[in-house]
């Protein structure tokens, strides 16, 4: 009743091409916002920061990261966990080599090294497509991985191979180290997400995003009418792995604290990240959101149930978790294959029309 | 037609430019196959030139030569006057080239709006930081000229309705004229269109004959059209090619070309000797 465009009338371009044109929409953005930010940092607890929300925060940024360039500039990418890894192993060697420096520009600069690796291994998607270009990004994976584990340089010589994050604050609180708060996690990851999803909103809707999506659709029109394949296939790949690059900074300085990186951001990483975005949607932000909400809590939701209501032993519950989540995987790619991106869009249209369909 | 150096006027009165594009002895070679050997004719400021012959003579391969999609194995293109070096295709588009496709090639994933907006892309100037902060850059402002300009593309086309629509819904006909309206926004000095009314019913080939007309009329676009449907060709042409096995068997007026033996053999299938 209250999602209507009826009696809404747009004066302007700016107005037209607002991200939610729907009032109704627009409303119900600013009310997550406000309690994204205002009241969930005041009741989140150890479990609910490290069991959902952070790893929700965390991979929404991977996700994003992975929808525009899979998505959007329609360049198949398995390398997802490796590019994660050299956020993680540059957010550790800044963190040690400049302890004085705020984390939060730590994190952005591990953003920017990942980018340009991205850019270098993005470079064979010039010259091959496809399953092809999904190999060559899986060869990074695996390069990177090798590389982190093989030179002692990037984890500082330390005896186990591991890398630890210091503590290190954000206007004097915690946010790395074994002092962190649930909050200062929580809140951290938040802002971060929030401007990932800004920057990825603003180039997706202007010209950068139009230019990727017409290489994602016809690579060879989109030339002849003036879009550089070179610098359009490199600057998505820039720009994801920007992305990633912060999600896997985050994941180990924030999240896990301490990392071993064939354990953390090995192939299922990858992996789990591209389902992600093909179960939230291909090519759309809230399908991001919603392919890592579905992937971090559905697991954690069916734990619940399974132990905590049924109370199953804890082996079998894991067990069956797995199927579940697999099958539950398979039925909605079957029922919607454009993804959870694509339900909302279709809810959304009907709900316009309701309760009269015709 | 033989004095052609500053123009000439055409049988409705409008004045016709000088040459805006030439092209001189063009040979096209895939490995043994010959598509077009050595043809020479020019592009006029402001006229509708056909590229008419029957299929295989080699008409697309012209246009991509045009485009910049084919490299000629001889000969060259001279753009305003300048030599046009070998370049990528979109540099070519860059320089105010805009074509539309015999199989449509329109981004089926995109609005009809983005669509349109991707042929202002070579006029949009914001870098990538720049269209990161959106509002603060004048990437916003930037987006709103543009989309200014594309909006009248667009009432010129009479298709705001399908505005919104995803490409991939619309039926045939307006997906054609959508592509119009996308190689029409990057405001091109020569417009290719590649069979712009294949596959359409008459009152559809009447609407773009009609839009192909006016766009002539009210911008001056010069524009180079592949057509099979003859009545089209010789209403709407200013100047026409006949081209045939790859070569050129003639050039000139409509009524000049029509009574063109060579070309009445090619239609009516005389044997080569």
């Amino acid at each position: 009743m209250f999602y209507r465009e009826a009696g809404d009338f747009k004066t302007s371009y700016r107005l037209d091409s607002q991200t939610f044109p729907i009032k109704f929409d627009r409303l119900r953005f600013y009310a997550v916002l406000a309690i994204a930010y205002g009241v969930i940092p005041f009741f989140v607890n150890d479990y609910w920061a490290s069991a959902v929300l952070v790893p929700f925060l965390i991979y929404s940024i991977a996700a994003i990261g992975l929808n525009v360039l899979v998505g959007y500039a329609g360049q198949v990418s398995l390398g997802t966990g490796g590019f994660m890894a050299v956020g993680a192993y540059a957010v550790y060697k800044l963190m040690t080599a400049f302890p004085e420096v705020s984390v939060f520009i730590h994190v952005l600069l591990a953003g920017g090294i990942t980018a340009v690796v991205g850019v270098l291994f993005g470079l064979p998607s010039l010259r091959i497509k496809g399953f092809y270009l999904a190999v060559a990004t899986l060869a990074a994976q695996f390069f990177l991985v090798w590389l982190f584990n093989k030179v002692p340089w990037f984890y500082n010589y330390s005896a186990s191979g591991q890398i630890n994050a210091p503590d290190r604050t954000v206007f004097g609180v915690f946010v790395t180290g074994a002092q962190t708060s649930a909050t200062a996690k929580y809140l951290f990851c938040l802002v971060m997400l929030t401007i990932v999803a800004l920057i990825a909103r603003n180039l997706t809707r202007g010209t950068i995003g139009r230019k990727w999506m017409a290489i994602r659709d016809m690579d060879i029109a989109a030339e002849i009418i003036g879009v550089n394949p070179l610098t359009t296939k490199i600057s998505a790949f820039a720009v994801s792995s920007f992305f990633v690059g912060i999600a896997g900074a985050l994941f180990f300085a924030v999240y896990l604290g301490a990392a071993e990186v064939g354990e953390a951001f090995g192939i299922q990483k990858s992996f789990l990240i591209l389902f992600m975005v093909i179960i939230g949607g291909l090519g759309s932000i809230f399908g991001s959101f919603a392919g890592a909400a579905f992937l971090v809590l559905l697991p954690v939701l069916l734990k619940n149930v399974l132990v905590g209501t049924l109370g199953w032993p804890t082996d079998l519950a894991a067990h069956i978790e797995l199927m579940i989540v697999g099958a539950l995987i398979v039925i909605f790619l079957i029922a919607e294959p454009h993804g959870l991106a694509q339900l909302w869009r279709v809810a959304k249209e009907k709900l316009r029309l309701w309760p009269f369909p015709h | 037609m033989n004095d052609m150096t500053d123009g000439y006027m055409t049988a409705d009165g409008r004045k016709i430019g000088g040459v805006v594009m030439e092209l001189k002895n063009i040979t096209l070679k895939f490995g043994g196959v010959t598509a077009i050997s050595d043809i020479s004719f020019d592009i006029r400021e402001g006229e509708i030139r056909a590229i008419i012959g029957p299929n295989g003579a080699g008409k697309s391969s012209m246009l991509n030569v045009i485009s910049g999609f084919y490299i000629p194995t001889e000969g060259e293109v001279w753009y305003r006057g300048a030599r046009r070096p070998q370049m990528r295709p979109y540099k070519v588009a860059q320089m105010g080239i805009a074509r539309t496709f015999q199989n449509i090639a329109l981004f089926d994933g995109m609005s009809v709006l983005d669509n349109i907006m991707t042929g202002r892309l070579t006029k949009m100037k914001k870098g990538l930081f720049a269209q990161a902060g959106w509002w603060f850059t004048g990437a916003a402002k930037e987006e709103d000229e543009h989309r200014a300009k594309v909006e009248k593309i667009i009432d010129f086309l009479e298709i705001q309705n399908i505005r919104k629509t995803p490409v991939g819904r619309l039926p045939y006909g307006l997906k054609k004229r959508v592509e119009l309206a996308r190689a029409l926004a990057a405001e091109p000095s020569i417009l290719l269109l590649d069979e712009p009314m294949a596959g359409m019913n008459v009152e559809e080939k009447e609407d773009m004959c009609r839009f192909i007309l006016d766009v002539n009329d009210e911008f001056g676009t010069t524009t180079v059209l592949i057509e099979h449907d003859m009545g089209v060709v010789m209403d709407l042409s200013d100047r026409v090619v006949v081209m045939d096995y790859g070569r050129k068997i003639g050039d000139g007026p409509p009524d000049e070309v029509r009574n063109n033996q060579d070309v009445i053999d090619a239609y009516l299938g005389v044997a080569h000797d």
